[in-house]
């Protein structure tokens, strides 16, 4: 399995190209991360991320063609960039036929973590809110996944290992922030969570993301009138 | 001609997700999924309803544009897409699966102004452009009037609305009187049976020292409105055919007028006018009328060309690729702003030839949709 992994959840820019081949005697080996490219810049991910992909498979010296499954990060995360990474795998998904996997992009922060206890991932959700999830180890998620403001969820996250930008933006709430922890999302985290996954046959989540807010319903100024039929 | 550019363009500026495939001048599919019945119940185009809707229906308007087409993916020469203007993140769902694609397909990318591809559809309907032309855009999001020695590198703005654009006029007239939505078939069809001469609605901006090619329909949808309140007031019944004809013809005779004044003053023979109220019934008739007495030759596309839609983009990408044109860079933005005399958006280091350096301090001159909170973009 080739695999292409894109996450553009957090304000990292991230992609990721990973092998897996199952060992001689049939178990699954460890994925191994090809090239990872990686950009953190919270308002250009669609300028950023085509030329992110290209990179990596030019390090790695493939096609996107030889590309056999693609992972991408369903968030939550701010939508606007969000959606950047989720429209860029399922139009690679079309154009390739092949198939597109989607995770949440706190596991693959989890992941990256590789914390063995319980802890909290805790990304920035903007409007002074924080996405996160309790996790019991790095491998297993606990909860769903959810956006609340930090001071309605202190009594749940003190005292417990965090790791995310949220906690960092929030380090009196997340007062068990791990300061070696990772902030952002890496695609390789998210694409080696997903070759673990996909050998043991799990199945993942459908490439659509996970908003967990309404849209606001503004409507700009100056703008074109729709009124009820 | 089997040699001509196939080209499939992506259009997400506003409420619909359009992709459309053309082979030159010839249209080969134009699918589009409208996300406006969503919007209906906020009474007007949501941002982010519109960018979530995009991207759901991106794939499937793709697969449905190639299936309609008849054409295999590979091969295409070119994927175009609508870099702006338009709401920026419902631009950014286009403009990133438009990258995937081309990237994807070993395919050169063009980004595109939405506006240049308004006029550039007509070669779809009548065959190649002249040059140059003259082109009226009037819709719900856009009221222009734009000179065009080249579509691909020389469109010039000669006036815009200062306020509303015409569609929003019929729109908002259209619920004064309680005829429903969208304004602007309804009020056609009631002008039928009216008089267009029984109400004297101001003429906006058509004095001798206004400005001459800008428009204004805001003293005009607020003086019918008035109009309407008083008779009610005076608990007499309201016109409504009369109200609809008098009211349709102040908007069709500023912008015909202003648009063969000038076809005139710059020695243009042709005239294009495109957008949704390009459908309108009496624009048509006066156009032709007026046109004719000016020895103006009209084009009018059909109606499904005249609104938002993929193919319009597919023109332009197609005529980009038969002129030559550089192709867009992968890190290609999706511009809310783009000004319309950037007919597309080349790699850095090619530079058109007619290009105005790109300044996002532009003015009026440009009329299209600016969101009210950039702050908003990213969250
Ligand atoms: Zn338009």
């Amino acid at each position: 399995m080739l695999l292409l992994a894109l996450d553009t959840a957090t304000p990292a820019v991230s992609a990721a190209l990973l092998s897996c081949e199952p060992a001689p005697d049939g178990a699954a080996a460890a994925p191994r991360v090809l090239a990872e490219a990686r950009e953190v810049d919270a308002r250009r991910h669609g300028e950023l991320l085509l030329p992110a992909v290209d990179r990596v498979l030019g390090e790695a010296g493939v096609k996107l063609d030889a590309v056999t499954d693609i992972v991408v990060g369903v968030g939550p995360g701010p939508y606007t960039g969000l959606r950047v990474g989720l429209v860029t795998a399922a139009t690679f998904g079309a154009a390739l036929d092949v198939p597109v996997h989607g995770l949440c992009s706190l596991d693959g922060i989890a992941y990256a973590s590789g914390i063995e206890e319980p802890f909290v991932v805790a990304t920035d959700a903007r409007r002074k809110e924080v996405y996160w999830a309790r996790y019991d180890d790095f491998r297993t998620r606990a909860t769903e996944p959810a956006v609340d403001r930090p001071a309605d969820i202190a009594e749940q996250v003190a005292g417990v290992p965090a790791v995310g930008a949220g906690a960092v933006l929030y380090d009196g709430t997340f007062d068990g922030l791990r300061a070696d922890g990772p902030e952002h999302q890496s695609a390789a985290a998210l694409g080696a969570l997903a070759a673990e996954k996909l050998a043991r046959g799990e199945e993942l989540l459908p490439p659509r993301p996970l908003y967990l807010r309404r849209p606001d319903a503004q409507v700009p100024a100056n703008y074109k009138v729709v009124t009820p039929k | 001609m089997a040699d001509e550019p196939l080209v499939l363009g992506i259009e997400t500026s506003c409420d619909e997700t359009g992709v459309g495939i053309v082979r030159g001048h010839t249209l080969l599919a134009d699918a589009v999924a409208s996300s406006v019945d969503e919007h209906a119940r906020f009474g007007g185009v949501v941002p982010e309803v519109a960018s979530r809707a995009h991207l759901e229906a991106m794939v499937p308007t793709i697969q449905r544009a190639l299936k309609e087409a008849g054409v295999t993916a590979s091969d295409l020469d070119g994927i175009a897409v609508t870099a702006g203007p338009g709401l920026a993140g419902a631009l950014l769902v286009g403009t990133s699966a438009a990258k995937a694609y081309a990237y994807a397909l070993g395919k050169p990318l063009y980004g595109v102004n939405h506006l240049a591809s308004h006029i550039c559809v007509d070669q779809l309907e009548h065959g190649a452009l002249p040059e140059p032309t003259m082109a009226l855009l009037v819709s719900g999001g856009h009221s222009s009037l734009l000179l065009a020695p080249d579509i691909t590198s020389d469109v010039r703005p000669l006036g815009s609305t200062i306020d509303d654009a015409a569609g929003e006029a019929f729109d908002k007239v259209a619920r004064v009187l309680n005829l429903g939505f969208p304004g602007g078939p309804v009020i056609d069809r009631m002008a039928r049976e009216g008089d267009p001469e029984a109400i004297a609605f101001p003429r906006g901006l058509t004095g001798s020292r206004d400005p001459k090619y800008d428009f204004s329909f805001s003293g005009l949808k607020t003086a019918v409105a008035r109009w309407i309140e008083a008779k009610r007031a005076a608990g007499e019944e309201v016109p409504v055919a009369d109200v609809s004809a008098s009211f349709q013809e102040a908007v069709v005779d500023v912008l015909t007028r202003k648009a063969v004044r000038a076809c005139k003053d710059h020695g243009v023979d042709h005239l294009m006018i495109g957008g949704g109220v390009a459908a309108n019934s009496r624009l048509r008739a006066m156009a032709e009328r007026r046109c004719e007495d000016a020895g103006i030759t009209l084009r009018v596309p059909r109606p499904k060309l005249c609104t938002d839609n993929g193919a319009m983009v597919a023109a332009l990408g197609a005529e980009m690729v038969a002129r030559n044109r550089p192709h867009s860079a992968w890190e290609l933005s999706a511009d809310s702003s783009l000004p319309v005399t950037e007919p597309y958006v080349p790699a850095p280091g090619h530079e058109h030839r007619h290009g105005v350096p790109h300044s996002h301090a532009h003015g009026h001159g440009h009329d299209h949709v600016h969101e009210v909170s950039k702050d908003n973009l990213y969250s």
